[in-house]
């Protein structure tokens, strides 16, 4: 069976497992952004606890793999009661991966915005809240976009990890192929173009925005 | 007298840019011994024109010789061909100069930049080039810091080290891109000295700069330039204090006013 | 919930644990530097080929690294692993695994390779010229050294990722970190002891990379500044 055979009698299971693999990476994508965010400001708030706790959650995650990770939420959570779905817990451990990584590049965006504006508005008596939301949030948003944006990719080729949770995404789909067609080789390097046509668009929009950002 | 043959012989120098035009049309010859300055306001085109000498521009249009030797292309029959980088390193290497930023190498001492072409490029013994490296030090006045490191020299100590650094090379010809222009005010002095002592030993020199009375001083020529053009060269009384050409005394009157 | 007698139970077992955890840290750690050592050879040829005038050398770096950065590791070692037996190379898995994650390595550290060198000042090159030097001479002698030392930290950064990513190679039965302690959990069903060791050895030798790698960008700064 050549390539075009097997991409007509795939390509639907294929797709629909790319689909699922797209959900999976935004819904990681969400939770990341949103526990990213508690995170950093748990780092710059001015409790030291909670600053500790912020660093150290960043340390753990990021100093170890992110399959690890997926196994301590679907395997060892059941101790505590907690089962989730293979499916919830690859989204739920990418999520809290994501999130470590986020939470650094928030906070490299606020420290980048300079600070002679926070001061000139401070000067010309800006309430605080009104310069975070005018001055420094504009500017910071425009340059976590880039680095949010590498996140984003990175997540989408992260989701082949839940595989290895038996997670129902585009590599366990190659899997069942694989012994189904017997023709493993040629299955995952169709599976691998199916990431290139989802990653290589958004590396490129990436790429233009840094481009953008630099102005 | 015949006059022997020009060192560096420019015919026809264009310059483009993309769009910008910057040399238009560039003649000029500098016999052996001659100082020639390049003098002009920025954008004159003086430092693309001194950068075209060892070809650290590649021209748009026109040919320079140094000493009756093509560089950067070669003739192959009656077409030019880009000449090998190779060649090209070894027409370079009799060409000294120095930057505006000395561009000195920090990940070596001062005795290493220095030794570093005679042993790496002309393949001179270690002894030799050291020996060599030392004289030189001496006559820039920095041997004290030979073991020095650039970071931890000031300006214009570093810069002596490049013109060192150059003249170690045994040069045919010098050349100088505003050496002096990065250099805080105090500092200028020390290394127009030993750029004196070099044009007095009868070293062939172009020096594109601001620093007027030392061109006044040290050049057999000066050349205004504007606008990627030749305005007037001669003699520098000539140019400094009795030209009959406008734009030439207005630049003049503008940068003797400070 | 916490019955004293699993407890104690677990505990005897740490030492053994502990024993075959050890084994496969050592693995991955070997898996690592093997991985680093191609990927670093490899990377630094497409670096320059990137930064080299021929197009064609320029095009092909360039086909290599958008292939390898946009699409997910664990294929790229599924391809391998399937591609060499394909082609009737029987290599054993690590094998595939160091030359999977060489290949994909050196896709990234290219990218840390050519912009430390772009970061090296141009007069750099133009005053290696001036005294004579070739294009090659200069990137050597001048351009290289320096770049180097700039390069470090991205080097690190990617040392470090690469010791997680090969938890990856578990999927191969590659006998690394991970996949010793899936075999373990699967013998004992000490899930919770045995991943939060798995965690913990990780998160040990991640620690000592970056330790390590901060010193020694420390110490070649020191050097410079005999």
């Amino acid at each position: 069976m050549g390539y075009g055979e097997l991409w007509e009698a795939t390509h639907v299971e294929l797709l629909a497992a790319a689909w699922a693999t797209l959900q999976l990476a935004f819904g990681a994508l969400v939770i990341g952004l949103l526990v990213g965010l508690l995170v950093a400001l748990a780092r710059l708030s001015k409790s030291r606890p909670l600053r500790r706790a912020a660093l150290m959650y960043i340390e753990v995650f990021r100093g170890t793999p992110a399959l690890v990770q997926l196994f301590i939420v679907y395997f060892s959570l059941t101790e505590i009661g907690v089962q989730f779905s293979s499916f919830q817990a690859a989204m739920i451990g990418l999520g809290l991966n994501a999130a470590a990584y986020l939470s650094e590049i928030y906070r490299a965006g606020l420290e980048a915005v300079p600070k002679g504006q926070v001061e000139a508005a401070q000067a010309i008596g800006m309430p605080h809240l009104k310069v975070l939301r005018w001055v420094v949030l504009p500017q910071a948003i425009r340059i976590v976009l880039a680095p949010i944006g590498n996140v984003a990719i990175s997540l989408l080729k992260d989701t082949s990890v839940a595989s290895l949770i038996a997670a129902p995404d585009l590599m366990l789909r190659a899997q069942d192929l694989s012994s189904v067609y017997f023709m493993p080789l040629e299955i995952y390097i169709l599976v691998g173009a199916i990431y290139f046509a989802l990653c290589y668009p958004l590396s490129l929009g990436v790429r233009l925005l840094e481009r953008r950002t630099r102005h | 007298m015949a006059e022997s043959t020009p060192l560096v012989r420019i015919e026809g120098l264009y310059k483009s840019f993309g769009s910008l035009d910057v040399l238009k049309g560039i003649d000029l010859n500098v016999q052996q011994g001659q100082k020639i300055s390049l003098i002009g306001p920025s954008g004159s085109g003086k430092t693309t024109l001194l950068r075209c000498v060892n070809y650290l521009e590649e021209p748009t249009r026109g040919d320079i010789y140094i000493d009756n030797e093509l560089i950067g292309q070669r003739l192959v029959g009656s077409t030019k061909v880009p000449m090998s980088d190779k060649e090209l390193a070894r027409m370079r290497a009799e060409i000294g100069m120095v930057f505006q930023r000395f561009n000195l190498f920090p990940h070596l001492s001062v005795l290493d930049n220095i030794i570093l072409g005679p042993l790496k490029v002309q393949q001179r013994s270690r002894a030799e080039a050291v020996e060599q490296a030392e004289d030189l030090l001496n006559k820039v006045g920095m041997f004290a810091k030979r073991d020095a490191f650039p970071e931890q020299l000031s300006g214009g100590q570093q810069q002596r080290i490049a013109i060192a650094r150059a003249l170690a090379m045994q040069p045919k010809l010098m050349l100088f891109d505003e050496a002096t222009s990065a250099l805080d005010p105090e500092l200028v002095g020390e290394v127009l000295g030993v750029m004196r002592k070099l044009a007095e030993e009868g070293m062939t020199m172009i020096i594109v700069t601001h620093e007027m009375s030392f061109a006044e001083s040290v050049s057999d020529q000066v050349i205004f330039m504007a606008d990627g053009n030749i305005v007037e060269q001669g003699p520098p009384r000539q140019i400094f204090r009795e030209s009959r050409i406008e734009r030439t005394r207005s630049f003049i009157r503008a940068v003797q006013e400070h | 919930m916490f019955d004293s007698i699993a407890l104690n139970k677990a505990i005897d077992m740490l030492p053994y644990f502990l024993n075959v955890l050890g084994i496969g840290a050592l693995t991955t750690v070997g898996l690592t530097f093997a991985a680093f050592v191609v990927a670093t050879l490899l990377g630094f040829c497409l670096a320059l080929m990137r930064l080299s005038r021929s197009r064609v050398l320029s095009l092909i770096a360039s086909v290599y690294l958008e292939v390898f950065r946009n699409v997910p590791i664990l294929t790229q070692l599924f391809i391998l692993y399937f591609g060499l037996t394909y082609i009737g190379i029987t290599l054993p898995a690590i094998g595939a695994a160091i030359i999977g994650f060489g290949l994909n390595g050196a896709a990234i550290l290219s990218e840390v390779f050519r912009s430390s060198i772009r970061t090296i000042d141009r007069g750099q090159s133009e005053a290696a010229y001036s005294i004579g030097m070739t294009r090659s001479l200069a990137m050597r002698m001048i351009v290289l050294p320096q770049a180097f030392k700039v390069a470090i930290p991205g080097m690190a950064n990617f040392a470090i990722g690469l010791l997680k990513d090969t938890s990856l190679a578990s999927a191969a039965a590659v006998p690394e970190l991970t996949f010793k302690a899936r075999m373990l959990v699967s013998e004992t069903y000490q899930t919770n002891l045995i991943y939060f060791l798995l965690a913990m050895i990780y998160l040990i030798l991640s620690l000592i990379l970056s330790h390590w790698a901060a010193r020694t960008e420390r110490r070649l700064k020191v050097v410079k500044e005999h």
